[in-house]
């Protein structure tokens, strides 16, 4: 019991850089652009956060970092995708691969430096509840704010018109720009905002969740939350589900470990992509159901005639 | 203030110029960032670009280094083409690694040197296999290719591990996660005498040769293309979608198998958790830098070896950090999707707003 | 004496790279008058457009509106100034409800339940019947136009630009539309009405400006023009329309009988219960309003919807269906487009870039593209040379201005481009030919040559099946014609008994009265029968005659049902079934 507590909590704990980042993606992509830069974004993130928090011993100084670099990062492949049209697959995935080989270079420095724990909130009375208190109750904040924020992401995209119109542009770029839209414009915003949520994402990895610097040490999160957002259908509530789902998953290893499971630690650690791998089948299998769900003019270029 | 306007054909001069320009974009990125860290940015430069060109021993291993980037750049050229978004190259070099090392393993030194013949198709057939499940849920499940293939290189890196670090452990390696060394037999031969050049630069050029023919010259290549570049007049010619589908990821996961069976029984000898230095990804850049285009491959990828070997030279002799190499090989790919706007586009300089009359 | 006009151009220039749209355009619109702009595609008509609406910027040239100088930087300008668009190609958004497409529209910022009020409100005024909260992709086409003009209604225009919007609708919608119109103009409100349809113009507008390659060439009172002065105008030459030969059926080529197929995309109509018989030497026209089924239709007859083409028993019980597609007695079922070109079905797709031809290749590979037999293709390895030598010989046969079988596909004009494809599936000598929109797009001049390739290959004995909504078109050179309404098709009537009247009626489903082809008895759903009162106006009018496509606009008609597409209730259609 007491173990199967401790799994939820490290399952919310784990799962919440995945939802930081899948949120952010759910917004660029709510907007038409994919953004494949991800891992990317999230290891610049991770080794700006983590490089502010040594330096300056604050995480919340760390976290802009992170949102910092990883917006500017986007921001970059908004001006190479949107203004010189070039293929979104391409340039994200370049943004992939600079964004490893950039980090592993400026981290060097980094490499075995430690960080003093950042604690947990207890949230007074419900945290000393027996199992859901520490199952639920006694997270670092980040985890509660990644809650409310896809709470607020929902209600931006379906209750205000600035979420109207960012779906519109998804929708149908050429009706927006008819209509006296800047759909380039809003789609850097939303580029921009995925790419800060990425590096908030990051710098948690480094800063609260590891905490420590490793070159690559991101192990293909941007990539499970891009695939999160097509699992969730575009949905804000179902990226959450999907993160702690996930979170869990990466966890079982270590519960399995502690249950005195003999199964090989390399066969375990395949978890999480093995379980991305099916669920992304099962959940795609209906191709109607993904086109009715997914922004129609994801991926493709929009050049407006001027 | 500058401004883009759309050529009213693509230029073909600029599809080749464009490379270059990337490259020297990129070229002078790395002086700065030399001159930044102190070191003489001229000296720097001759690392990458001049000492691996200097003598036999230097081609020989550029050769050697261009060999993986190459094959796998070619087949991941091929699914570009026909737009699948293959990025698990990576993973299909380890499994075609695990293949042939597996087999070699058995190998021992009575065996005939034909055993190379299996070894490497084990290899081939090993790096399909990956990528056939690719291809597998694609057209089964409509599962995102550019996922699933970058999901099953971690699976596959996990694999390798758990068969170095388990079942296939070198008794007698004082515990270290690596295989015994693979019997004399079954290691390729030089292709130049006391160079480490083997037959697998030789293998690279014959596939360059083939796969070049198979992009122009037959219907199967020319179906494909179609399919890449318009498939609604691909769906109307009758070209199948999931013919091209199976047919690009097969070849290129076989391609990139045969690549990490070459590794394995070529320079390395053995099977350790670091079969690939990252050929997989750096086989992505290679594809585009050098247009999707068999003979602009072996360019790009004899550019990207010198990346590397230059990147050891920098971090032996200068004492920079090797995952330098990992950030020039980003850029130019940044380089080369932005110099790629001049293929369609010209620079103007723009008028002052509505003239009125 | 002095006048104040709601709308003044001034020597409008535009140029894009090779093309040059705009030309020292001059225009001006009264208050209160519906003006016409004429000409054909390509002269610039819709660039002016969006000049006008800030979609375009202009290269020269001034805009003053109501006699005060203005930039019209953005479509946000302009919407203050009190201009509002209804496009051509539909600025809607699908997933969304009517009332967010509105409320995207509108700059100032009502609160979504007071834009819902307010389209019932103008739905009321102007009969624009539409409920708000229907999500877009559930409306036919006339009801997606209905949206438009609705949005642009609500922010109480002083001109509004209507570009083409008659190009989608059954002639019974057109009628409905242009009565909204005089009761907008009548209000005060000016219109300017771009089109290439002269009896339209002639019918409803006060004031005609003619324009021929980006140019102005001709200012004109509509009401005292005849179709072949304003078609001079337009075209500047006068254009001999084909000359005709009976046609003289022979044996039968191609049979589709009771095939029902249930849509591949979720947007798309469920084809029901097809059936329709073409002859050697004939050309079976297919009339009906745009999204009724014709790209389905297409689909099934080309190989592309690659499912086993089903039909049904008498009890309406859907049974696989082998025979139920046959060229020349033989099953089709499974085959693909490729062994359908060597049977000799060969079929031109409605849209040119992208799928009749890939954008980026030259005209060789374009070639390639329907010419994989042994000609082109030995062992599997292609042989350019002889590709290149027959794409030559269907640039010289058919006239196709390019520089060559090296030129790419998207360098060449939309009628050169559609007389190659053409010309490609005709040089491929098919027995059966299936044109979807022939000359969609093109100018007249190609049109017309299009036109008279196709009655050609008709007199030497081919089948040809026209799918089109230009109505006229059919008129012209179709010998049978049917018409095609949510997913089901009409029986055929020859040509000679065929008037705009009764195959309007026919494009709303309501070909009941109507002998059924093939002897068969026709099923007759609920819905049918609860609308046949509608119906027997048709028979009163089908006594008018054929030849001008004029009284369309005078006929009385009532309901325009002409539009509800089957993609509204496809599911219930379907469980009925």
């Amino acid at each position: 019991m007491h173990e199967f507590a401790l799994l939820l909590a490290s399952a919310l704990s784990a799962g919440t850089p995945l939802a930081l980042a899948s949120l952010g993606l759910l917004v660029n992509e709510k907007s038409g652009v994919v953004n494949l830069g991800a891992e990317g974004m999230m290891l610049m993130a991770a080794i700006a956060g983590f490089a502010v928090a040594v330096t300056t011993g604050n995480q919340w100084l760390a976290f802009g970092a992170g949102a910092v670099v990883g917006g500017l990062l986007a921001a970059l492949v908004g001006l190479l995708v949107l203004w010189l049209g070039t293929n979104q697959y391409a340039t994200g995935l370049a943004l992939s691969l600079f964004g490893a080989g950039l980090s592993a270079f400026v981290g060097l420095d980094y490499v075995g430096r430690n960080l003093p724990p950042f604690g947990p909130v207890h949230i007074p009375l419900l945290s000393g509840l027996p199992f859901v208190g520490p199952a639920l109750f006694s997270h670092h904040l980040m985890v509660y704010l990644t809650m409310l924020l896809a709470l607020g992401i929902h209600l931006f995209l379906h209750r205000t018109r600035a979420g109207l119109v960012l779906r519109a542009v998804g929708e149908s770029p050429q009706s927006a720009h008819a209509l006296g839209y800047p759909v380039r414009r809003i789609r850097l915003l939303a580029l921009m905002f995925g790419g800060a949520l990425c590096g908030v994402a990051g710098a948690y990895l480094s800063v609260i969740y590891t905490p420590m610097w490793v070159q690559g040490m991101t192990a293909g999160r941007g990539w499970i939350a891009l695939a999160l957002t097509t699992f969730a259908t575009w949905r804000p509530g179902r990226v959450l589900l999907g993160a702690y789902l996930f979170g869990g998953v990466t966890m079982l290893q270590f519960y399995f470990q502690g249950a005195g499971v003999q199964v090989p630690s390399q066969l375990l650690s395949m978890l999480p992509y093995v379980a991305t791998i099916v669920v992304l089948a099962l959940m795609s299998r209906n191709p109607v159901w993904i086109r009715v769900n997914m922004p129609a003019s994801l991926g493709k270029v929009f050049r407006p005639m001027e | 203030m500058l401004r883009l306007e759309p050529r009213a054909a693509p230029s073909r001069a600029m599809l080749l110029l464009s490379p270059l320009i990337a490259l020297a974009v990129t070229v002078l990125f790395g002086a700065a960032l030399f001159a930044v860290l102190g070191k003489n940015p001229l000296a720097g430069l001759a690392l990458f670009f001049v000492e691996p060109v200097k003598n036999l021993d230097g081609l020989a291993e550029l050769g050697m280094k261009a060999t993986p980037l190459i094959l796998c750049g070619l087949g991941l050229a091929a699914c570009y083409r026909a737009n699948v978004w293959n990025i698990g190259a990576e993973g299909q070099f380890v499994l075609g690694a695990i293949a042939a090392g597996g087999l070699a393993l058995h190998a021992g030194d009575g065996t005939t040197r034909w055993v190379l013949v299996p070894i490497l198709f084990a290899g081939m057939l090993g790096g399909m296999a990956w990528a056939g499940i690719v291809a597998f849920l694609r057209d089964r499940f409509n599962a995102n290719e550019i996922l699933t293939s970058l999901m099953l290189v971690y699976v596959a890196q996990y694999l390798l591990d758990d068969l170095v670090y388990g079942p296939w452990k070198d008794p007698h390696g004082y515990n270290f996660p690596q295989t015994a060394l693979f019997a004399a037999s079954t290691i390729l031969p030089k292709l130049i005498p006391d160079t480490r050049l083997n037959i697998g630069f030789a293998i690279a050029m014959v596939a360059v040769v083939m796969m070049s023919l198979f992009m122009r010259r037959t219907l199967q290549g020319f179906r494909l293309i179609v399919g890449g570049q318009a498939p609604e007049a691909a769906r109307y010619a009758g070209f199948s979608a999931r013919k091209s589908l199976w047919t690009v990821l097969l070849l290129s996961g076989g391609m990139s198998g045969l690549a990490g069976a070459l590794e394995a029984v070529g320079p390395l000898g053995q099977l350790t958790p670091h079969v690939s230095q990252g050929y997989g990804f750096a086989a992505i850049i290679v594809a585009f830098v050098g247009r999707l285009h068999a003979v602009g491959i072996v360019f790009s990828g004899l550019l990207m070896a010198m990346f590397y070997i230059g990147g050891e030279l920098a971090q032996s002799r200068l004492g920079l950090p090797n995952a330098m190499t990992g950030v020039f090989q980003g850029l130019l790919l940044f380089c080369l999707l932005a110099a790629d706007t001049l293929v369609t586009h010209r620079v103007r300089l723009a008028r002052a707003g509505v003239r009125h009359a | 004496m002095w006048m104040a006009w709601r709308l003044e151009l001034e020597n409008i220039g535009k140029r894009y790279p090779g093309v040059v749209a705009n030309d020292g355009v001059g225009l001006r619109v009264a208050p209160g008058q519906i003006h016409a702009v004429l000409g054909e595609n390509g002269a610039g008509k819709s660039t002016l457009m969006k000049i006008i609406f800030g979609a375009v910027q202009p290269d020269c040239g001034s805009i003053r509106f109501d006699g005060v100088q203005v930039q019209v930087r953005t479509p946000h300008v302009a919407r203050s100034l009190g201009v509002a668009m209804v496009f051509q190609h539909f600025s809607l958004f699908d997933t969304l409800s009517v009332a967010e497409n509105v409320w995207l529209g509108l700059d100032r910022k009502p609160g979504l339940v007071e834009v819902a009020r307010r389209i019932r409100g103008v739905a009321a005024g102007y009969g624009l019947d539409i409920a708000p909260e229907r999500p877009v992709h559930t409306l036919s086409v006339g009801e997606r136009q209905r949206v438009e003009i609705i949005r642009a209604l609500l922010t109480d225009p002083k001109l509004l630009i209507l570009d083409e919007p008659t190009s989608v609708l059954a002639p019974q919608a057109v009628h409905k539309l242009f009565g909204t119109l005089r009761k907008l103009a009548a209000t005060g409100c000016s219109i300017l009405y771009i089109s290439h349809k002269l009896d339209e113009i002639r019918t409803l507008c006060h004031h005609c400006t003619v324009m021929r390659a980006g140019k102005v060439v001709a200012e004109v009172d509509p009401a005292r023009e005849s179709n072949a002065s304003l078609s001079r105008l337009m075209v500047g030459a006068d254009i001999a329309r084909p000359k005709r030969r009976p046609a003289q059926p022979g044996v039968v080529a191609l049979q589709l009988s009771g095939l029902s197929q249930p849509a591949a995309d979720p947007y798309g109509v469920d084809l029901q219960d097809i059936s329709l018989q073409l002859r050697t030497g004939e050309m079976l026209g297919i009339a009906g309003v745009s999204g009724n089924g014709q790209r389905e239709l297409l689909a099934v007859l080309s190989g592309e919807d690659a499912r086993a083409p089903r039909g049904s028993d008498d009890a309406g019980n859907l049974r696989v269906a082998p025979g139920s597609l046959q060229l020349f007695g033989t099953s089709l079922a499974g085959s693909s487009p490729e062994q359908r070109r060597h049977a000799g079905l060969r079929v031109v797709p409605e849209e040119r870039l992208g799928r009749g031809a890939v954008p980026a290749m030259d005209l060789a590979a374009n070639t390639l593209l329907t010419h994989t037999g042994a000609e082109s293709v030995r062992h599997g390895w292609l042989r350019w040379g002889a590709v290149a030598a027959r794409t030559q010989a269907i640039i010289a046969r058919f006239g196709v201005r390019a520089t060559g079988p090296q030129a790419a596909a998207q360098s060449l004009s939309g009628g050169n481009l559609q007389k190659f494809i053409v010309g490609r599936e005709i040089s491929g000598a098919p027995k059966v030919l299936v044109v979807a929109q022939p000359t969609w797009g093109v100018d007249v001049g190609a049109a017309a040559h299009i036109r008279a390739e196709l009655l050609a290959l008709r007199d030497a004995g081919c089948a040809l099946l026209v799918i089109s909504e230009e109505l006229d078109e059919l008129f012209e050179i179709a010998d049978r014609i049917v018409v095609i309404a949510r997913g089901r098709l009409s029986p055929a009537l020859p040509i000679a008994e065929a008037t705009v009247e009764r195959i309007g009626q026919w494009m709303s489903g309501l070909w009941d009265a109507a002998v059924p082809p093939h002897g068969l008895p026709l099923r007759v759903g609920e819905e049918e029968t609860g609308r046949s009162e509608i119906g027997r106006t048709d028979a009163a009018l089908a006594a008018m005659p054929v030849a001008i496509a004029a009284p369309d606009f005078l006929l009385a008609g009532g309901e325009d049902h002409g539009e509800e597409r089957a993609a509204a209730s496809p599911r219930s259609q379907h469980a009925q079934a």
